[in-house]
């Protein structure tokens, strides 16, 4: 029998929050070891080869592919340990520490043991049938995601001439892509009377080469049989039901899904870890531990973000938390972050460990509604701490406050909450 | 005036742009970045073009390029088709130039993979 290896921190996904995460756990001393099923690091990135990655973390506009690839020359350079193209199949909590069941095919399937977890599984698109795209299955069909990884790594046109169903950042990007590819979008349909993606993208994807983008519409109908040959198209409510009569019937070979993405925690729910509806990933506290000790969450499997940046971010102090849980263990006491669930989309973190001596705070936040001039403070023990006027909150933009230097010391605090208020009236 | 949604950053700011006396002003963006998009934008709007081009190996048929520098806008399609007739027969690293001085516009077309990488990724040597 083969003895079983041992490590500090297993980081579970090869992609921008992995990646970062694996660096940050291995400069910090802890015996890492990268997991990636597939053959190549870099996650979604690899097929993202828009430029615009990077303005935060680089301050330069860099393709994904690019950033991508600084995050894995720094894990070569270190000589990070690292499977590629290994499944983890099961995790197991045991002791003081997990056992994880791989398989791959060098080594069939085998065990691994480490003292700490970091899940950075990223997220998966949202396909037809959740959406309710139901009946013949022509061929046409593709969600952006999957449009995107035939035109740009394998070099084939999924398409002519095609529809884009949701206003999300990747139907965006590929409208400007499958356009720039000699394709015809007949325009982008979006049932919600908002855009869901970046106002940037809009602009840059769909107002230079003159798509249309159609709000407070959905497609109410796939016609074709072996392949897609015209959608139905119709005006919504505002409740998004459609309404009768204003049926359109666009001719096309192509409907291309841009309709939300879903964090991937099925590794975490086996766990146990308890999961935010609101964020779509597990609840963390500030050092982006879970509620289990020594399993932590990053990236886009902890929340979807629009920026890479902060995928990159929390996989940095992800990594970095999972290497020094492993050296001191920090009781974990927590009290929740409060908020007022009308304001705030969600809040991450979820929780505060009022044990932790670190004082810096990170929070990320996408308000529920557009909003202007307001007011966003952060109080401890009912006493502000930090306060930041936004001119405008939209839920698609997740902000990000950072709380490095408290004016009062938050280990031992019994209350915090995220408070949103109107300002005064803009001067203008 | 016209008004303007800035590409360079996520902030997205809404720019207002108006001529006096030859004069541009800019007014709403909150870095100094902006106000030469908007008057780039006004005069000669450009864009940076991403794009792939083919290799000759299977296991890694498109490697992503990008124009060096911003490109006006009338340029993007002449530029796409020169992309579209490139067919690389060696590996390149990441940054390296495909195509120098594309169309007299003064950008290259570069690598922004590193294709060394990506065929070691296949267990192929280049």
């Amino acid at each position: 029998m083969r003895a079983i290896k041992a490590y500090d921190t297993i980081v579970i996904g090869g992609g921008p929050a992995g990646l970062a995460a694996a660096l940050s756990a291995f400069e910090a001393g802890a015996e890492t070891l990268m997991i990636e099923r597939e053959k190549r690091l870099g996650g979604i990135l690899k097929q993202c080869i828009h430029d615009g990655f990077g303005i935060i973390r680089f301050n330069q506009a860099l393709t994904g592919p690019e950033y991508a690839g600084w995050y894995i020359e720094m894990v070569k350079k270190r000589g990070i340990p690292l499977l590629t193209k290994t499944f983890v199949t099961e995790i197991e909590q045991r002791g003081d520490g997990f056992r994880l069941s791989l398989v791959n095919s060098s080594e069939g399937l085998y065990q691994v043991i480490s003292k700490s977890i970091v899940l950075a599984n990223g997220c998966r698109e949202r396909t037809a049938r959740q959406i309710f795209i139901h009946g013949s299955r022509p061929a046409g069909v593709y969600t952006a995601g999957t449009a995107q990884y035939l035109v740009n790594i394998l070099g084939y046109l999924p398409t002519k001439r095609c529809v884009i169903l949701g206003s999300g950042d990747i139907g965006l990007i590929m409208a400007r892509r499958l356009t720039l590819e000699g394709a015809k979008v007949v325009g982008v349909y979006e049932a919600k009377a908002t855009p869901s993606g970046l106002e940037r993208n809009i602009v840059q994807c769909l107002d230079d080469y003159d798509i249309p983008l159609k709000l407070s519409h959905t497609i109410t109908r796939i016609i074709g049989e072996d392949r897609v040959e015209a959608v139905e198209v119709s005006r919504v409510d505002q409740t998004m039901s459609p309404l009768k009569g204003t049926e359109q019937v666009i001719e096309c070979d192509g409907v291309i899904l841009s309709v939300g993405l879903i964090p991937e925690n099925e590794l975490a729910e086996s766990l146990g870890v308890r999961i935010d509806p609101r964020s779509g990933g597990p609840y963390v506290d500030q050092s982006f531990m879970t509620g289990i000790p020594g399993v932590f969450s990053c990236g886009n499997a902890l929340t979807v973000s629009d920026l890479v940046d902060y995928v990159s971010e929390t996989g940095k102090y992800a990594g970095a938390s999972a290497a020094s849980f492993v050296k001191d263990l920090p009781a974990q006491e927590l009290i929740p972050i409060e908020k007022n669930e009308a304001d705030f989309l969600y809040l991450i973190p979820q929780c505060f460990n009022i044990n932790a001596v670190e004082q810096r705070l990170i929070l990320y936040f996408r308000s529920r509604e557009n909003r202007e001039n307001v007011q966003v403070k952060v109080l401890a023990d009912h006493q502000v701490i930090y306060q930041q006027r936004y001119q405008k909150l939209i839920p698609p933009e997740m902000k990000r406050i950072e709380i490095d230097s408290c004016p009062k010391p938050l280990n031992g605090i019994r209350d915090l909450r995220v408070e949103m208020e109107e300002g005064a009236k803009c001067e203008s | 005036m016209r008004e303007l949604t800035c590409i360079l950053c996520p902030s997205g700011c809404q720019l207002q742009i108006s001529k006096s006396n030859g004069e541009w002003t800019v007014n709403g963006n909150l870095c100094p970045r902006g106000e030469v998009y908007a008057v780039d934008e006004m005069i000669n709007p450009k864009r940076i073009v991403c794009s792939t081009i083919k290799t000759i190996y299977p296991a890694v048929p498109r490697l992503p390029v990008k124009t060096s520098q911003k490109i006006p806008k009338e340029d993007i399609f002449p530029v796409m088709k020169v992309i579209n007739q490139v067919r690389l027969d060696h590996p390149v690293r990441r940054g390296e130039v495909i195509v120098a001085k594309v169309l007299g516009t003064g950008a290259d077309i570069v690598a922004t993979a590193d294709l060394y990488y990506l065929l070691e990724e296949e267990g192929i040597n280049g």
